[in-house]
């Protein structure tokens, strides 16, 4: 928060002057008619996208010639706010002229750059960018009805920020790779969440599969445990110490046995531990659902006994007490 | 071309008989009324005359308090808070009742006072779009500190019954608080009529001055002050006065009441005249019965005409309108009262308010009526829900 931050910006100030004109005068509003492709040898596709009650909807008609695959031409009808007006209007001109194939790569951030008045200034707000994403997912589910194919074939994977279109994988990266610890440094990064704000947390104007709050709590979560894990496998387990292996052991515990135990609503403590034939002894007494569950004495009690197998030292054998 | 303004629940023009009364108090009576010195003393008429316009305005009893502080806002933070700390935080209670149709400064602090552990209920509004009696009555628990309910609706207009809920409250020995910001000037405000214990105002909304207000006390009631300082206000609400907004504000008070009867039958002539012109368009509802609601507003839905799209055309034409829906804010939640009231929620991003003044003239209803027709027109053609054949 800052001086910037103090007096709230004009929404439509911060319109560019092509937004405003297309919102006034949208020169691709309207339709086509099954006979209008025809009579131009050409076949209609007409793509619905959202909702009246989303406060978006919007439609798209092409005219994609037979034998090439390009659109001849292109209309839209729109409900929604100007920003979503105007981008429908230029998604529906980007459109004329590509093949199905290329228009499919327009992206609501070609629509934005292209309705820009100076290539410095964005076209609008931060918060009116969700309202251009109408555009490019109408184009996908027009390419989707013409190809005949899952509008899923378009979707890339695991998109967490439509307006800025970051992925999933990307997040996770520059979170693990910058060591962020706040949604803010996530966005500085990629951009993510500086629009509509609705993928930061529950709540916003789109309820959203991924939300960067969960993101970045659950990816920190497991640098710790990356973390925990790397500090377990410093020193090779059967040369330390008594003290030291205890330490390694609640490592992994920490890192790896817990969590899985929590899950469940159990726990367990490693309560001694001895060293005996070039081996170690871990005794542990359980918590929780796993004090009254079967398995801890089988499946659960191996898994621990694998897990630590796997992470210190094959000669680990486990006792429950 | 000259605009209009229909947006006078946001804020209205401060009427020239207020802005002449102001003036001085920059440039001649400038001095704090807290100075022993004739510059400060000399104010003491002046404010003891807006006190006396503002204790006359609401019909308070002297024994009665009325803070003046900085805006309605600030009235429901000081009770909401104060009612925390003195019941629940130093007391045994850990309650709250309020609606879910409230502004957002009673709904934040709400939410606010959830965070630090109180429990709150949010009563719903029935089909009418107001609190039920009953409902309120159902949800008093013994541990229910305060109960909030707004006077009037800033969206629809919609009057809530303040006198019930007050006997209520009074019966069960509950605080009961109300923002009454979107009622002074619209409808009579009478608190012996009505016994609430804490009344909210905004001079704005009534031809005042902005950044000034009130909140009512009833006789025997005391709360601990949001601002603590000096010994303005008996020590409730410290801060050098305001003395131009105080001024303004009584005499914009005085105003208010004395043209009552004015918004009661031409500010409600003209509303209903522009609301009839709006019904005579297909698809379109006001929400909210005309007899229930403030004489000056009109919260209508128009099917396929986005709000802030009804608004952007709305002002290439001059004219000043609202919207609480869609997508106008970072926070693009549709219309709460609309969800409230249950309307169908193709419509919940179309609300679009018009709110009049006893400034609004019948050439300016009347350019309007015939302004919003071309509109959705306009915004009807291009709106991709209206027309289906193809699909």
């Amino acid at each position: 928060m800052a001086k910037g931050d103090l007096i709230g910006g004009s929404l439509w100030s911060q319109y560019s002057g092509k937004v405003s004109d297309r919102m006034n005068h949208p020169a691709y509003m309207g339709e086509i008619s099954p006979e209008e492709a025809e009579a131009r040898g050409a076949r209609l596709v007409v793509a619905d996208h959202g909702a009246d009650s989303c406060g978006d909807a919007v439609r798209l008609y092409w005219m994609v010639e037979n034998d090439t695959n390009i659109i001849l031409d292109a209309r839209f009808k729109s409900f929604g706010c100007g920003t979503a007006i105007a981008s429908s209007d230029a998604m529906a001109e980007m459109c004329i002229g590509k093949t199905v194939d290329e228009a499919v790569k327009i992206t609501n951030i070609d629509v934005e750059s292209f309705l820009r008045d100076d290539p410095g200034t964005p076209a609008v707000p931060p918060q009116k960018m969700h309202c251009s994403v109408m555009a490019y997912d109408v184009i996908k589910k027009a390419a989707a009805l013409y190809n005949n194919v899952d509008v899923d074939a378009y979707e890339q994977e695991d998109m967490v920020c439509e307006c800025a279109r970051v992925t999933l994988g990307t997040i996770k990266e520059v979170i693990r790779i910058n060591n962020l610890t706040t949604v803010e440094e996530i966005t500085n990064f990629t951009k993510a969440g500086a629009f509509c704000k609705s993928c930061i947390r529950p709540g916003g104007h789109e309820v959203r599969k991924y939300y960067l709050e969960d993101i970045l709590r659950d990816t920190r979560a497991e640098m710790e445990r990356d973390k925990l894990r790397e500090a377990a496998h410093a020193k090779d387990f059967k040369s330390m110490n008594l003290i030291q292996k205890h330490k390694a052991v609640e490592q992994v515990f920490e890192a790896s046995i817990r969590p899985m135990l929590a899950a469940d609503g159990g726990s367990c403590e490693v309560v001694d531990m001895k060293e005996r034939d070039g081996g170690t002894l871990v005794y542990i007494t359980y918590g929780g659902s796993c004090a009254l569950c079967a398995s801890s004495l089988t499946g659960t009690l191996s898994g621990i006994q694998h897990t630590l197998r796997e992470e210190l030292d094959p000669d680990i054998d486990v006792l429950p007490v | 071309m000259e605009r209009i303004y229909l947006d006078n629940n946001a804020t209205t023009l401060v009427d020239p008989l207020v802005q002449e009364a102001m003036a001085p108090f920059h440039t001649q009576f400038y001095g704090n009324p807290n100075s022993l010195h004739s510059f400060g003393t000399e104010i003491h008429p002046f404010l003891r005359l807006a006190v006396d316009r503002l204790y006359h305005g609401i019909n308070a009893s002297d024994n009665d308090t009325i803070i003046i502080n900085g805006c309605a806002t600030e009235g429901n933070n000081t009770v909401i808070k104060s009612v925390y700390f003195r019941e629940i935080l130093k007391g045994s209670k850990k309650h709250m009742i309020t609606s879910q149709a409230e502004h957002p400064a009673v709904e934040e602090t709400m939410a606010f006072m959830e965070s630090l552990g109180v429990e709150v209920t949010y009563l719903p509004v029935t089909s009418e779009g107001i609190v039920s009696p009953a409902d309120l009555e159902e949800a008093i628990r013994p541990d229910t500190a305060l109960v909030s309910i707004m006077w009037a609706n800033n969206e629809t207009g919609l009057i809530n019954p303040v006198e019930e809920i007050s006997r209520i409250c009074h019966e069960k020995g509950v605080l009961f608080h109300t923002d009454a910001v979107q009622a002074i000037g619209k409808v009579p405000v009478d608190v012996q009529k009505n016994p609430v214990d804490f009344l909210s105002f905004s001079a704005h909304k009534f031809h005042g001055p902005k950044g000034v207000g009130g909140l009512y006390l009833r006789k025997g009631i005391t709360l601990s002050p949001l601002l603590h300082g000096g010994e303005q206000m008996a020590g409730l609400r410290a801060g050098t006065l305001n003395t131009a907004g105080i001024v303004g504000m009584g005499l914009a008070m005085e105003l208010a009441v004395n043209n009552l009867e004015y918004e009661q039958t031409e500010v409600r002539r003209l509303r209903d005249k522009l609301e009839d012109t709006i019904l005579q368009i297909p698809d379109c509802q006001v929400i909210g019965a005309r007899e229930l609601r403030t004489p000056n507003t009109i919260l209508a839905s128009f099917r396929g005409v986005e709000g802030e799209s009804f608004l952007w055309d709305l002002n290439q034409l001059g004219i000043a309108a609202s919207t609480g829906s869609a997508c106008s804010s970072e926070s693009l939640e549709a219309n709460a009262t609309f969800q409230a009231i249950g309307i169908d929620s193709d419509l919940a991003h179309t609300g679009v308010r018009f709110s009049l003044s006893r400034y609004t003239t019948e050439e300016e209803i009347e350019f309007v009526a015939s302004s919003i027709r071309k509109v959705v027109d306009r915004l009807r053609s291009i709106s991709s829900t209206r027309n289906k054949e193809y699909i």
